[in-house]
């Protein structure tokens, strides 16, 4: 399953957390830290996956932002790089044309979003139609 | 009015933060906000309270405490409106997780809107409950869940389904339950459903092994036809993703099959088809159609052989491995460590490229690949591929470094042919990297060393040669070298045993002993290093004797040093040179060979099946020198250094260290002759040199006690006899003298009591019982770190003819024991001992030390019918158990 989900801007500002398992305030804080700094000094050309902890952290950069899943040692990290594919593709359809900005002021809305496609930490749902359907309807 | 009241809008206070130029600028406007939401919060305000939680959430992504909210996201749910509920549920599950007691309060409101006619908010109930739900929530709420499984909206199925991951994740109890509705979803035709179901399948089957039972027979066929439909389907728009149609369902479908077909053969034989297909037919120009491929070999390699898969897996890695995107040459490094259990051969084959992988940029690839490098190597290979790998370590970067080196030595240490090639590569790595080389690791060199007689004059040359290109950084290698110069030096300056491979290389005796000079007075040389080369010096002024007085000088210039240990050592080598020159070449005469059995054999944590004597004169140097204290025990550890002590290295070791200690390798001893001196654990050694048995593993302030009371000169013979001394000790009569531990140098060399070779743990094997007809044997181990548990291993054997059946052993101990049975290997025991039985007993004593084991037992058997009943008390454990 998907532990975490977390974009971070590449100043290292948090613009999104998502925790699907129990974290406390200050776990949470300490998490973000060690994992942005893991995250953001990784060069361009390597690999989009980090060994943490004893766990996976698949990322990947879009623009500014990164956007990073935690994934247990069993689970396919590509299909999980689809998964943050998907949701940016979802994000784009929605906001037409996303931008950094655009989830830094509506944050709740791409919240939101993450709800209709993720929830405890698996996917819910493929098709970005009926995703963006049941958006406009709520 | 306040510009930060709460009639701040959301986009406002963003806007505010933005604009903050510094963190204090920051602090202070988000301090203000709080206020200002507390506030509201205070006067139960209702028309901004979901534009307060949302401003908290914000101010929660930037870190700080919002605690107080939680609340108000309490009050929101239970609003009747739908924007005030979402807000209020996803202010839940952020500022909230499901340790908080809050999180019970909200159980009656999600109840309600789990019941709810509209469907969305049925929704945004079950998103709740599937994030942050604890325990107690889903045991109150399963029930709703597993109604909303067949609710008539898809939506609400699919969301139901995920929430009852969770449901029996947190309570596996509870899965019975979902077994049937989620093998119902399995049949369904939406995709989210389906993807979902099988998700919820999945995990079920991991959970309850009656749901997996449940599925493999009633819904594997059915699977099957679904991926088969799915994976022929023609192109839909809604769920292609590069021109494949919903990935994400065919990655599910072959990791619920995986599951259902892991260990079942039936079950495997029906995805054989469908995998095949997957796994040829599939696009692998765009990650979806890797993602699948990898899903699939996975599959194929967990579920039963089938030849023909594997071989399609393996080739598919192959491909992978030689791709050129990071991520997939990752992932296949990965599917290959799990592959060599399969078919070794086959990732032989590609040993190659992974050998490239090692020097690759991506930090995640190089770790993997030196696994996996690991994990290949074998006898026929070690040659090169270690070769490779130390050539590797010269590139490499410091992180890398130290798990490279650790590598690199296991491997050295584990395959090496022959013992010229391992000092070889050994010293290249010393070269290299020494200082990430692990004690054990130089220890052991040392002990092969030693072992390797023929070699010793090519290794003492090699080394002196690293020596002048290398010493600056490596302050392993400059220990190695060190020693062996101490140990060796004759060698070195005669040229002895030149092998035919060498360069001829002239040293003189006063070369030689620049050699120590350096390492000495070198500023990076730490303690250890500096007594080392105190000791070796030693030995080297007995060697050559012509240097004799320069060594001395050497020698006193650290008179004055300010570490006890230097000091000690120079005054007392000083006193060796200058006044008791008769005994100084028996001093430091030759080492004996360390075993290497033995010292293998306690590396691997196991009790060396051999046990060595090896005589202890105490060193008790005359004219009322210290004694060595104690408690810095590293000091003592010159000795150690000589002795390449025993593995791991905790502080008790040292202790070993220090025992190993024998300057008086003692060829004088009449009726010894160089046994070989096995290191050994801890106290037992240093018992053992002043002859005082000795609990094993004890902490080194009893060191110190025994240290003391053996100046007293006694030492109980009662605890000799107790002690456990295995075979090969006697040579000597047990205990000369009442053993007279103390062995003054000046009057030569009295045998010394056996040292009983104690490596942690090991005890003589003792009758426990005999009579005519039963004889039980007890043989003892203890585990090193715990001493006061006793594992015991106890034998019955039938003495009569008569088979012995139902055979039952009891035992009761006094209250400062504990004691554990563990069930009998069997009930019967065949007659005239054919057979025995073996039963593990624990005993766990917690006055160890202090009072010793003792048992009382029964045993009830029948014989001829008969039942019998023996009786009887051990008193004969031996001590220190």
């Amino acid at each position: 399953m998907i532990h975490f989900v977390l974009l971070i801007s590449r100043q290292g500002k948090v613009r999104l957390t998502k925790w699907y398992s129990p974290y406390s305030q200050k776990e949470r804080t300490k998490v973000i830290r060690e994992l942005s700094g893991v995250i953001l000094t990784r060069g361009p050309k390597l690999c989009n996956f980090v060994e943490w902890k004893g766990y996976k952290v698949v990322y990947k950069r879009y623009a500014s932002l990164y956007f990073c899943m935690c994934i247990d040692q069993e689970d396919n990290e590509l299909e999980v790089l689809e998964i943050i594919h998907h949701y940016v593709e979802i994000l784009d359809r929605y906001f037409g044309s996303v931008c950094e900005l655009d989830l830094i002021f509506n944050f709740h809305k791409a919240y939101y979003i993450l709800d209709e496609l993720l929830i405890a930490g698996e996917l819910q749902e493929p098709s970005k139609k009926t995703v963006a359907r049941l958006i406009s309807a709520q | 009015m306040n510009p930060f009241s709460s009639g701040t809008r959301l986009r406002d206070m963003i806007r505010a933060i933005r604009a903050c130029k510094t963190a204090a600028e920051e602090r202070a406007v988000v301090r203000k906000e709080c206020a200002a939401i507390r506030a509201s919060i205070n006067e139960n305000d209702h028309d901004y309270r979901h534009r307060n939680i949302a401003k908290l959430m914000f101010i929660h992504m930037l870190g700080y405490p919002t605690h107080f909210g939680q609340m108000e996201c309490l009050k929101l749910i239970a609003s009747a409106e739908f924007p005030e509920k979402r807000i209020g549920y996803l202010g839940l599950m952020l500022l909230l997780d499901e340790r908080q007691e809050v999180l019970m309060l909200v159980t009656n409101s999600l109840k309600q809107d789990l019941n709810h006619a509209n469907q969305y908010i049925v929704g945004l109930a079950l998103c709740a409950l599937g994030n942050i739900c604890s325990a107690e929530m889903a045991r109150d709420l399963a029930p709703e869940v597993e109604r909303l499984l067949q609710f008539r909206d898809p939506n609400t199925r699919k969301k139901a389904a995920l929430c009852a991951i969770r449901i029996i994740k947190k309570v596996p109890d509870l899965a019975e339950n979902f077994i049937n509705p989620a093998a119902v979803l399995l049949k369904e035709k939406h995709h989210g459903v389906l993807i979902t179901g099988v998700q919820l399948c999945t995990d079920l089957c991991k959970v309850s092994a009656e749901a997996l039972e449940y599925c493999r027979k009633k819904c594997t066929e059915g699977l099957v036809r679904t991926l088969k439909d799915v994976a022929n389907s023609p192109y839909t728009p809604e769920y292609d993703i590069a021109g494949i149609t919903d990935p994400f369902l065919h990655i599910r479908l072959l990791r619920l099959l995986r599951v259902l077909g892991q260990g079942d053969a039936d079950a495997s034989d029906l995805m054989n088809d469908i995998l095949a297909q997957v796994a040829t037919k599939t696009e692998t120009t765009k990650n979806a159609g890797n993602a699948i491929l990898y899903e699939c070999v996975e599959t194929i390699m967990s579920i039963e052989d089938n030849g023909g898969l594997r071989v399609l897996a393996i080739n598919i890695l192959g491909r992978f491995l030689s791709n050129r995107d990071n991520n997939i040459r990752y992932v296949a490094l990965n599917m290959l460590m799990k592959a060599i259990t399969v078919d070794t051969q086959a990732v032989q084959r590609h040993r190659a490229t992974i050998l490239e992988c090692v020097k690759d940029s991506d930090a995640s690839i190089r770790k993997r690949a030196l696994e996996l490098v690991y994990l290949l190597i074998n006898e026929s290979n070690v040659k090169p591929l270690t070769k490779e790998l130390i050539e590797y370590l010269e590139r490499s970067d410091q992180e890398f470094k130290g798990d490279l080196t650790a590598k690199i030595c296991s491997i050295i240490a584990k395959f090496s042919p022959e013992k010229i090639w391992y000092i070889d590569q050994m010293l290249k790595v010393l070269s290299e990297a020494g200082n990430f080389v692990k004690d054990e690791a130089w220890h052991a060199l040392i002990v092969v060393i030693s072992n390797a007689s023929d070699l010793h004059g090519y290794t003492v040359r090699a080394l002196y040669r690293a020596f002048q290109t290398s010493a600056e950084q490596q302050e392993t290698l400059v220990r190695v070298a060190v020693w062996c110069m101490g140990e060796y030096g004759d060698l070195l300056v005669k040229n002895v045993g030149m092998l035919d491979i060498e360069d001829p290389i002239t040293v003189t005796e006063s070369d030689a002993v620049d050699v120590l000079e350096v390492a000495i007075k070198h500023h990076t040389s730490d303690l250890t290093t500096k007594a080392m080369s105190l000791i070796a010096l030693l030995k080297l002024s007995s060697r050559f004797p012509s240097s004799s007085e320069r060594i001395q000088d050497i020698i006193t210039q650290n008179r004055g040093s300010l570490v006890l240990e230097l000091q000690q050592r120079s005054i007392e080598f000083n006193s060796v040179i200058e006044k008791h020159q008769n005994i100084r070449s028996a001093l430091v005469e030759r080492m004996p060979v360390l075993d290497e059995a033995t010292f293998i054999g306690r590396r691997a944590g196991s009790t060396p099946a051999t046990v060595s004597t090896s005589n202890g004169a105490s060193l008790n140097l005359p004219n009322g020198v210290t004694k060595p204290p104690a408690a810095p025990l590293v000091d003592l550890l010159d000795l150690s250094s000589d002795d390449a002590p025993a593995p791991s290295s905790s502080g008790a070791d040292f202790l070993q260290d220090l025992l190993g200690v024998d300057l008086s390798a003692a060829s004088k001893q009449p009726g010894i002759s160089g046994t070989n001196q096995a290191p050994r654990t801890g106290t037992d050694v240093l018992l053992d040199l002043l002859s005082i048995e000795t609990p094993p593993a004890q902490s080194s302030s009893s060191i110190t006690d025994i240290l003391s009371s053996s100046q007293v000169n006694k030492s109980p013979d009662a605890s000799l006899e107790g002690l456990s001394s295995p075979s090969a000790l006697s040579t000597q009569a047990a205990t000369p003298a009442g053993a007279a531990p103390m062995m003054d140098l000046l009057d030569g060399f009295v045998p010394n009591s056996p040292i009983p070779e104690d490596n942690g743990p090991v005890y003589p094997s003792i009758v426990a019982f005999e009579s005519s007809s039963l004889r039980i044997m007890f043989n003892f181990s203890k585990s090193r770190g715990n001493p006061q548990t006793t594992s015991i291993q106890a034998t019955f054997t039938n003495l009569s003819l008569n088979v012995y059946t139902d055979f039952i052993f009891q035992a009761a101990v006094p209250k400062f024991l504990q004691l554990h049975l563990d069930p009998a290997s069997s009930n019967t025991l065949p007659a005239s001992g054919n057979g025995s039985i073996t039963q593990n007993l624990r005993v766990t004593n917690s006055q160890h030390g202090k009072k010793s084991l003792v048992m009382r037992m029964r045993i009830a058997y029948k014989s001829n019918d008969e039942d019998i009943l023996e009786e009887g008390q051990i008193n004969n454990f031996p001590r220190g158990l």
